[in-house]
């Protein structure tokens, strides 16, 4: 067994294989549970009960739901395109497991498949890959709703998609990294999280969460799937299996964003305020916990958002992303090249 | 390691190229250029450009795909099947067009030695994020903005077709 982890052969091969299992089992644990989570707390937000029949409280309810799409029949309309109707859930879900190769859960090389020094670029360039999947699948079903939510999906992610680089890109100028460890690493050395670091970086954090909310489908920018005009959106004409990967796609998006803001702006795996040395004690707890525990906060007001706030007019979510989101996501980056440029000491 | 990646995704490359121009739907033909781009970015990546690499992915298959698709998906790409290709001759004055440009572009790479070992060394220093960024604000930096202004006013006449009355 040793021979096997300490060789090329473990270091590239046999350790990534098992982090990989690790990631992709934990990522769909996570979102069973955050599925129950999400009906029980908008059920109670709405002054409701929730699910409460299957197992305490209803706590089975995602493991007999996702039988249930396993179970169910595999429909294919007749007049849909068959392999882009196949291949479209895999588009999508597959790019949304691989951006977490270099999402780093905790300190040092253990919590990380590979830290590769473009981390964030990769990123990127992989999750914008997934949106051709909701493209393509609201094409193939050959169906007029599907068609409207993946034409909307498409020319809002695509929007919002130019307003989070500028979000991002003031956290690259301080950090003068690509890689999602460096920029972590530079918040312990400055001793602060960056969203703390009014007004920029707390701008940049509002504006990255916002259109990350955006970018994945969810409310109040759900256009693409607003079920009082589209049905369903882009996925109407998917049912049992096909769909549940839709779901799991749009749930590990939704993590890769919380990650992410965690990462850039809220210390990753570091405890609270890592420059007072009087809140050491706080160091007990692991870094994994501590990311975890963020990027469930993140997770929760995605929910909460749901239960709050009334859907965006189509023009409202274009107006909102063009002409506020955008050109203050360019005045930030500005302002942040000053700062950096003219900060003394720095 | 190198050359068996190359013979896969350069071979990869120009299998989906040669589906771009042979697939009857424009989907398909849209879905090959995807793979195409993508074998692409892998090659950059391969000789160590993972800026290029990942903007190659982040520019084409993140923006300009998905801008390909939706015109796709507007012109109901289903209506011209089934009229046949009516310019035939264009598709066999292609065939030494194209092999006349590969031997243009074959003139562009200087000293004409194209393998994979000798250009390594400073491609991997040239492919670099602030070696991109440094040239492209220092040396390029005239042709650059010079672009921008370019995609602005090609932006403002898409506009103006699009719409008469502003």
């Amino acid at each position: 067994m040793e021979n096997i982890l300490s060789g090329w052969v473990g270091a590239l091969v046999v350790i990534p294989l098992i982090k990989i299992a690790i990631i992709v089992v934990g990522i769909t644990l996570i979102v069973l549970a955050m599925n129950w989570i999400e009906r029980k707390a908008i059920a109670h937000m709405q002054i409701r009960l929730g699910p409460m029949r299957v197992g305490w409280h209803g706590l089975l309810q995602p493991v007999a739901d996702a039988i249930k799409f396993l179970l169910k029949e595999d429909v294919i309309p007749e007049r849909a395109d068959r392999w882009v109707f196949i291949l479209a859930p895999a588009v999508a879900l597959i790019p949304a497991f691989i951006v977490y190769s270099v999402i780093p859960f905790g300190p040092g090389k253990t919590f990380i498949v590979t830290d590769i020094n473009i981390g964030i670029l990769f990123l990127i360039a992989v999750s914008s890959v997934g949106i051709l999947g909701i493209v393509l699948g609201g094409w193939a079903s050959n169906s007029k709703y599907p068609l409207l939510g993946a034409l909307r999906s498409s020319a809002q992610m695509i929007s919002y998609e130019v307003a989070m680089g500028f979000a991002i890109i003031p956290v690259l100028m301080a950090v003068q990294s690509l890689s999602l460890v460096r920029i972590v690493e530079a918040q312990k050395e400055l001793g602060w999280w960056f969203v703390f670091l009014a007004p920029v970086g707390t701008l940049s954090f509002f504006l990255y969460f916002f259109c990350g909310v955006a970018e994945t489908n969810r409310l109040p920018f759900d256009l693409p799937e607003a079920e009082t005009e589209l049905v369903a959106g882009f996925h109407t004409e998917y049912s049992g299996f096909r769909f549940s990967l839709w779901v799991l796609a749009e749930y590990a998006n939704m993590i890769t964003v919380s990650s992410l803001a965690t990462l850039m702006f809220w210390g990753g795996w570091l405890r609270p305020f890592p420059n007072v040395s009087a809140l050491s004690f706080l160091d007990v707890i692991p870094g994994l916990v501590w990311f975890l525990l963020k990027m469930s906060a993140f997770l929760f007001l995605y929910i909460w958002f749901r239960a709050t706030f009334p859907r965006f007019r189509f023009d409202q979510l274009m107006r909102l992303g063009w002409k506020v989101f955008l050109p203050l996501g360019i005045v930030n980056t500005m302002a942040a090249g000053v700062i950096l440029l003219y900060w003394p000491g720095k | 390691m190198d050359f068996p990646i190359f013979i896969v995704f350069g071979g990869l490359a120009l299998g989906a190229a040669i589906s771009v121009v042979a697939q009857r739907r424009a989907i398909y033909s849209a879905l090959s250029l995807l793979i195409c781009l993508g074998a692409l970015a892998v090659l950059f990546a391969q000789l160590s450009a993972t800026f290029i690499a990942m903007i190659q992915i982040i520019v084409y298959a993140g923006a300009i795909m998905v801008l390909f698709l939706t015109v796709v998906m507007l012109l109901d790409p289903r209506s011209d099947l089934s009229s046949p290709n009516r310019a035939r001759f264009v598709s066999y004055a292609a065939i030494p067009l194209a092999l006349a440009l590969g031997l243009i572009l074959l003139q562009a790479v200087p000293g004409k030695d194209v393998s994979l070992g000798s250009q390594t060394a400073n491609l991997a220093a040239a492919g670099r994020a602030e070696e991109v960024g440094r040239v492209l604000f220092s040396k390029f930096l005239l042709p650059f903005e010079a672009t921008s202004i370019l995609i602005l006013v090609a932006i403002l006449g898409a506009v103006v077709l699009a719409k008469r009355k502003l």
